[in-house]
């Protein structure tokens, strides 16, 4: 845990310690007497049955959720490679040295961070096909979505680049390189190591985007846990489960940008920590 | 231009429903942040872990899952509220969790003489949060708890799939009468961006004046 979670209270005395236990047994009474009552809940409503739960012990209903699954992570994937690749031209351009395209750049930006992504999926179900524009099924989820996300992206990467010491642009600027290859080949490397965590984040929050299939009847993870329900008529015990499964890729996406976070965006070996201090191999420091 | 003007009445109504519906759960979500990034800090080990539980589990879940397990699902163990009261609990829970951890990072801002200073001169947890650790601690997270706030009045939008008539389903409606997309969508997004520009405005002048400069 955060050592700095603990600065709120000292090590408990006697009297702490007891309060504590109190406090202990009163959230446990709260926690499995809400637990209790849901139980009464389902049960009372015949909810609890066994051949309620039983179809989700079957293949068949797995075979379909998983192939759902399958469709969410397509989609997910789609999004994230697009939008990445977008967001990181958008930031490449809100930090160009042409004021036009710094314009747009940050107009793009500014427009469809505060746009919600549900009205841009309305836009292609509804408006586009009538000027000609009818994406298939996939598209009208994906699309909307590298909108949206695009911009959020540009922000992320954005941030990264601003946040990279400006003595990194200098130096290669003045060894003679010109201002792409700068990028290219000193500024992204740093900054694109850095943002690692973030970017990784954000791709939880692009996987939960993807449940707005629902709305485009993409046989996605929600849609489907929908068309399964309507069809086996469980329909508590069908979004049960696949919030589950959502829970589960999800947490693990949010663990592994923990991870990445604590070794400072390698993906292997130990960390900064353990290597040698930058500072030491620099001469006058990183700063 | 036409199909928005003569359907401003219904346009009007779904603005209206999105600005009650962001106030509410804005509200909502503020109070419930502050409960559960204080269990999260708090000496017992159990309510850490609640807390902890908490934010793990509704920031995993994407939104529109929660709403139609909630809207769709909980009758059929009796569990029924309004639509709206039903979105505004559930847009109020899931954005609770992302206020519970931008409070949570405020409260680790607070240097560690504060909370010292706060136990030697005899407060208790309770009192040291209250009058020490959360004054300063908030202060500190004003502009990320708005953006969070900007993020909550664009997720109110997936009232819609559940059936809630707020501005994106308003919009729709009205387009869906007219067949008039680009204006009807292109004002639509110009409400969203003049309200997410007043929660903006609003977080800046409240920066301003609350922030405490060190």
């Amino acid at each position: 845990m955060n050592p700095n979670q603990q600065i709120l209270f000292d090590v408990p005395g006697p009297r702490a310690q007891r309060r504590i236990r109190i406090a202990t047994v009163l959230g446990a009474l709260a926690v499995l007497g809400g637990l209790a009552w849901a139980v009464h809940r389902f049960a009372s409503y015949g909810e609890l049955a066994a051949d309620r739960w039983q179809p989700f012990t079957t293949w068949p209903i797995w075979r379909y959720l998983l192939d759902a699954l399958w469709n969410t992570l397509l989609a997910a994937a789609a999004t994230a490679v697009l939008s990445a690749a977008l967001g990181l031209l958008l930031a490449l351009g809100r930090l160009s040295v042409h004021r036009p395209v710094r314009w747009l750049a940050g107009a793009y930006v500014e427009v469809f961070r505060t746009v919600p992504a549900l009205l841009l999926i309305y836009v292609t179900l509804f408006a586009l096909p009538r000027y000609g524009l009818n994406f298939p099924l996939f598209w009208k989820l994906v699309v909307p979505l590298v909108v949206s996300n695009s911009a959020a992206f540009a922000e992320i990467f954005r941030a990264g680049i601003k946040a990279l010491d400006r003595g990194q642009t200098e130096a290669g600027l003045a060894v003679g390189l010109r201002r792409g290859q700068v990028m290219r080949l000193v500024v992204l490397p740093q900054a694109l190591l850095q943002l690692t965590p973030s970017l990784v984040s954000q791709l939880v929050g692009l996987l939960k985007d993807t449940s707005l299939g629902f709305v485009v009847s993409y046989t996605e993870l929600l849609y489907s846990g929908q068309v399964l329900a309507s069809y086996t008529n469980l329909l508590i015990q069908t979004f049960l489960v696949v919030a589950l499964i959502y829970l589960v890729v999800n947490a693990s996406l949010s663990k592994f940008a923990r991870v990445l976070q604590a070794r400072n965006g390698r993906f292997t070996g130990r960390g900064r920590s353990a290597r040698p201090d930058p500072a030491v191999l620099t001469p006058g420091g990183n700063r | 231009m036409d199909a928005l003007t003569a359907h401003l009445d219904e346009l009007g109504h779904g603005l209206v429903t999105t600005v009650q519906l962001t106030v509410v759960t804005t509200l909502g979500a503020l109070l419930l942040g502050v409960v559960v990034a204080t269990l999260r800090v708090c000496p017992v080990p159990l309510l850490r872990s609640v807390g902890m539980v908490y934010v793990e589990v509704l920031q995993n879940l994407p939104l529109l899952a929660l709403l139609v397990l909630f809207v769709f699902a909980l009758p059929t163990i009796g569990i029924t509220f309004p639509l709206f009261t039903s979105a505004a609990i559930v847009i109020a829970a899931y954005e609770g969790a992302y206020l519970a951890e931008a409070i949570r990072a405020g409260i680790n801002t607070v240097g560690v003489g504060q909370a010292e200073a706060a136990r030697a001169i005899g407060l208790t947890f309770s009192q040291s949060l209250r009058y020490v650790i959360l004054p300063q601690g908030l202060r500190a997270v004003i502009q990320p708890m708005g953006n969070i706030c900007i993020a909550l009045l664009m997720n109110t939008s997936l009232a819609a799939a559940v059936g809630v008539v707020e501005l994106t389903q308003a919009a729709n409606n009205v387009n869906l009468v007219e067949a008039q997309p680009i204006a009807v969508f292109t004002g639509a997004g110009l409400a969203y961006m003049l309200l997410a520009l007043v929660i903006g405005r609003l977080t800046g002048t409240l920066e301003r004046r609350l922030a405490i400069v060190r």
